[in-house]
């Protein structure tokens, strides 16, 4: 399940920042290493919550990396 | 007072993203309005004509799903109105370049999307990227970020006059000495269900939904309104010493321009003209030419009852009894709103640069009421040194652009 969260997300922000998958790695940072602005990860955000049927809280807001965004997406959705 | 040409035409319309395919296709009198399928059979108008395949070149894709439709089609026109004028922005003054790029309702079909998303889903899936799609000004806002031009910049509204006074405020701009380049015009996207629905609402729209083709016909007897476009147009504006002393082919002079306001009703104009008369009359007195001298009127024209009736007598008016030949570009391309006065300016300098004057399509039966001299249903060459435009908008705002040959 976890491994599967984790290969949907990433593939869901290649396809939404336009980037190859394997720049997706778990320590990629949104703004320094994919482009992408606050509103480009707020847009991210709501993506995942649809996918996931998750609502995302204010938690997230200090998400910064993918794998941070990965690690929140599996405690929400395990709960 | 500085003297104001223009260096460069770009256009996005049902007819052509080209000036070449645009120009060719109002020359052979073809109509650009469909029939569209996306909207409830109950709406009144059905038809539209709908600017097909705008993918500005050089903005990254990322970039393309973070503009609203009418951003993505001023930057084409302004891409090709850019590359036209042959400019650099690495050899001018960024502060002396500017953008004024109106439009009249902005990005309606992003505020649609996301009144649905929000009456569904509630306020969390309503998009953060809706303001920076969905504002007005975003399109000068955009065209400034994507040439660098860190001068003027604004977005004038007024309806269907947005496109000619926002170039008539560009020209002024450069005509104080405030700025040496502007990219200016109008542009608009607004063929949604919201868009068909509110302008049948209030029965401005053509409702001849089985001869599209045949819906938009200017000063006919038989005209019943207007049919919805979208599209874009951009000129570069410059000095006339700026322009020069860089060498820039000068493609016509913007000589003249005025705004009047009929001060009378929301929607409905002076059924006597006047306002529209006045705007005529104070552009040719600022261009410094004779009335007697203008060789063709491009009519706001919009093919309804009210509008072609006074801005007929508009022409009466000003012209008396021997006026110039005058021809609309809506029968062919629908009304683009915001951007028509643009994208008929461009149609403008194109008349006096090939010395032929597009028909007025549609032209059947005339209407005692529309005392004009229509160019009917097919082109004339003519020679055309003075071209004046006409663009009346709901909130009864009158603006005219009077074009000269540059010599």
């Amino acid at each position: 399940m976890s491994e599967d969260i984790s290969s949907k997300v990433k593939q869901l922000i290649a396809e939404r920042f336009e980037r190859s998958i394997e720049e997706i790695t778990d320590d990629a940072r949104f703004n320094e290493d994919l482009g992408a602005d606050s509103l480009d990860t707020t847009e991210l955000m709501m993506a995942l919550e649809e996918e996931f049927h998750i609502e995302i809280d204010d938690e997230a807001n200090s998400i910064t990396t993918v794998g941070e965004a990965i690690a929140y997406i599996q405690k929400r959705a395990a709960n | 007072m500085n003297r104001v040409v223009i260096t460069g035409m770009g256009v996005v319309s049902p007819v052509g993203n080209t000036r070449e395919a645009f120009w060719n296709s109002l020359v052979a009198g073809r109509s650009g309005i469909r029939a569209v399928d996306f909207v409830d059979e109950r709406t009144a108008s059905r038809i539209a004509g709908i600017a097909e395949d705008v993918i500005p070149d050089n903005v990254p894709s990322k970039e393309v799903k973070r503009q609203g439709r009418f951003i993505l089609f001023a930057l084409e026109a302004a891409n090709q109105a850019w590359n036209q004028a042959g400019l650099d922005i690495n050899t001018e003054d960024p502060y002396r370049c500017g953008a004024l790029v109106g439009t009249g309702i902005g990005g309606v079909q992003d505020i649609e999307e996301n009144a649905l998303r929000l009456h569904e889903g509630g306020p969390r899936r309503v998009s953060p990227l809706l303001m920076v799609k969905g504002l007005s000004n975003m399109a000068a806002g955009a065209v400034a970020i994507h040439f660098g031009l860190q001068g003027p910049n604004a977005c004038i509204v007024t309806a269907c006059a947005t496109g000619a006074q926002s170039i008539a405020a560009a020209a002024n701009t450069i005509r104080l000495g405030q700025a040496d380049v502007m990219l200016t015009g109008g542009t608009e996207a607004t063929i949604i269900p919201y868009g068909l629905a509110a302008f049948s609402a209030m029965r401005a729209l053509s409702t001849r939904n089985d001869t599209p083709e045949k819906a938009s016909r200017p000063f006919d007897r038989d005209r019943d309104g207007f049919v919805l476009s979208e599209g874009a147009g951009i000129l570069v504006l410059e000095s006339e010493a700026h322009a020069r002393q860089r060498g820039a082919v000068i493609l016509a002079e913007l000589a003249g321009s005025a705004e009047t306001c009929d001060a009378y009703h929301p929607v409905a104009p002076r059924p006597d003209g006047s306002g529209a008369a006045a705007a005529m009359r104070l552009a040719l007195r600022q261009a410094g030419i004779p009335p007697e001298k203008v060789d063709y009127c491009n009519a706001h024209g919009t093919s309804t009852k009210l509008n072609d009736a006074a801005e007929s007598l508009a022409f009466l008016e000003v012209f008396g009894p021997a006026p110039p030949p005058v021809s609309s570009t809506k029968s062919m391309i629908g009304h683009l709103l915001g951007a028509a006065g643009a994208v008929e300016a461009v149609a403008c300098v194109l008349t006096i640069r090939y010395n032929t004057i597009h028909p007025n399509i549609n032209y059947d039966t005339p209407d005692p009421e529309c005392p004009v001299n229509v160019v009917a249903n097919t082109a004339r060459e003519a020679k055309v040194d003075i071209a004046v435009s006409n663009s009346l908008g709901f909130g009864g705002h009158n603006a005219t652009l009077v074009f000269k040959r540059y010599e």
